[in-house]
């Protein structure tokens, strides 16, 4: 252990940051295991099992609540806290505040799954949660912010680096997003129901609002923060350019907020909203390109290290799929397209080329990075990672190809007619000739879980291995 | 206070948040790549998690 690393481990406040990198990997199990359970019941509705805690219905949201806000956000707690203290070469400001994050952050996810489980929905999509469980995360949520923002008011280093930019504008939007979108009124002080204080259409656009900008802020502003921390890092190089990330930031934080409204073509919100949303989501394209174009230029001239460093290898696959389903969802957002699309597996296959392709991808490159220096030593195993790897990626592949060819099947056997002008297949003939593809999909999902609890092992025998001790 | 309403019209607000917008950007972009000593120094910034190491 260098003299280096022990200065920072008593400079900077890591203990928060190791427990919400454990609670990541065990988030990670949990909502990927729940994500190909509900993948076999479509696959086979038999494992059902006429219990109603394991529908699809209940599991459904638990599985993206544990992915989503377990796995993904505890590991933007954790990197952003890494990242703010590095950068900023100061410590966070309130390790009790930062305690109470992690506490709650955890207790939210425990009691958003038991909800779930239990029935209790607001049936608001990402935002089941009924209004006790949305006020917790309202007083977590300011909580991160204050200590995020205080960290950064105590920087020794004068300029406040771009990835904590990208943290800051997610933290900020994930707050505005969650309060609107959430307000309710309960229908008693002692009842989980409440019920919006929007209604129809609006409600709708409310709820896509927020939908779509939870993807923007929360699955791909904060990660490409994550992004542009460890890509630099594992690269040992800087970023390829410094005026392209503060460029296509501040296009990207802009254009988001409009585009929710394609969630919502040919239904009953007026013409010039989906209008609107589509112009906008064919905007997005560029900034977007931009943070995958700068990401994956900063390995130029060092190419050889996709070859030689599974870990780059992780970070830039993750830009690629970030390349790929932010030219995907553009195109999605047209009205045409939309219309074959909508309502189909390809929206599923969409969502997963970005949350496995990019999200986890990310994550997993950033830990294999991040973990080791937390407890002061180095990887368990190199080899374990490169399995991990190819065992994600070929899981991804497999997911999104059935959900296209079936997302697209689905489609066009919707919009099919006979000569008479009748429909040519009942609705049941799409959902037989999907068979095979979730079968397909659910196989995809179980390489991506094996690579998960592959990672969690080597993470376990790496921490054993390391030490949390101060010299 | 007449012409507050003026603001509450669709079609005035439209092009006029067009306006505010664009000349917003065309401000970045000549913040960012106006000046060379200024770009210079911008990406000096590039190199704040590499030297992390140091610290």
């Amino acid at each position: 252990m260098t003299t280096t690393s022990v200065t920072n481990t008593e400079q900077y406040n890591y203990d928060v940051i190791r427990k919400f990198a454990i609670m990541t990997l065990v988030w990670g199990v949990v909502g990927m295991l729940v994500g190909v359970y509900i993948a076999s019941e479509l696959a086979f509705p038999v494992l059902n099992f006429d219990i109603p805690y394991i529908t699809f219905g209940r599991l459904r949201p638990v599985h993206t609540g544990a992915v989503i806000f377990g796995f993904g956000g505890s590991a933007l707690f954790a990197t952003s806290y890494y990242i703010v203290q590095r950068t900023c070469q100061a410590r966070l400001f309130s390790s009790g505040l930062a305690s109470f994050t992690f506490w709650g952050w955890q207790s939210i996810i425990v009691l958003a799954a038991l909800g779930d489980v239990m029935g209790y929905t607001q049936g608001r999509e990402y935002a089941e949660m009924e209004w006790p469980i949305d006020l917790l995360i309202e007083v977590v949520w300011v909580a991160y912010l204050v200590l995020f923002v205080g960290t950064l008011m105590k920087r020794k280093q004068p300029h406040i680096y771009v990835a904590n930019w990208f943290f800051v504008a997610f933290i900020l939007a994930t707050a505005l997003l969650h309060t609107f979108n959430n307000l309710a009124v309960p229908v008693s002080l002692f009842s989980m129901k409440s019920y919006s204080l929007f209604a129809g259409a609006q409600d709708a656009m409310t709820q896509w609002w927020y939908g779509h900008n939870a993807v923007g802020f929360f699955l791909t502003a904060a990660f490409l923060g994550m992004m542009y921390y460890f890509v630099p890092k594992q690269a040992g190089r800087p970023v390829y350019s410094y005026r392209l990330s503060v460029l296509h930031f501040w296009a990207i934080i802009f254009l988001y907020m409009w585009a929710g409204a394609h969630h919502l073509h040919w239904t009953a919100i007026p013409d010039w909203t989906s209008t609107l949303a589509a112009t906008f989501s064919i905007m997005l394209l560029l900034p977007s390109w931009g943070g995958m174009v700068n990401g994956i230029l900063t390995l130029s001239g060092a190419w050889d290290k996709m070859r030689t460093d599974p870990v780059i290898r992780f970070l830039i696959v993750a830009l690629s799929f970030y390349g790929m389903s932010t030219f995907e969802g553009p195109v999605m957002s047209l009205k045409d397209v939309n219309a074959l699309s909508h309502y189909t597996d390809w929206t599923i296959g969409h969502v997963h080329s970005g949350a496995l392709g990019w999200v986890a991808m990310v994550t997993f490159g950033s830990f294999y990075h991040m973990v080791p220096k937390l407890w002061n030593t180095k990887m368990f195993s190199n080899r374990l990672i490169n399995i991990h790897f190819w065992l994600a990626t070929i899981g991804i592949l497999l997911y999104i190809t059935a959900m296209w060819i079936s997302g697209i099947m689905q489609g066009l056997m919707w919009r099919a007619f006979d000569d008479f002008g009748n429909l040519q297949y009942a609705f049941i003939e799409s959902v037989a000739a999907a068979h095979n593809l979730y079968i397909m999909r659910a196989i995809g999902g179980l390489f991506f879980l094996s690579g998960m609890v592959l990672m969690c092992y080597n993470m376990y025998k790496t921490i054993k291995s390391g030490t949390t001790e101060q010299a | 206070m007449e012409w507050l309403m003026w603001f509450t019209k669709f079609e005035n607000t439209k092009p006029v948040s067009l306006v505010i917008f664009f000349v917003l950007f065309c401000g970045v972009i000549v913040y960012l790549f106006g000046s060379k000593q200024r770009g210079a120094q911008l990406e000096s910034f590039k190199n704040i998690p590499l030297q992390d190491d140091d610290i």
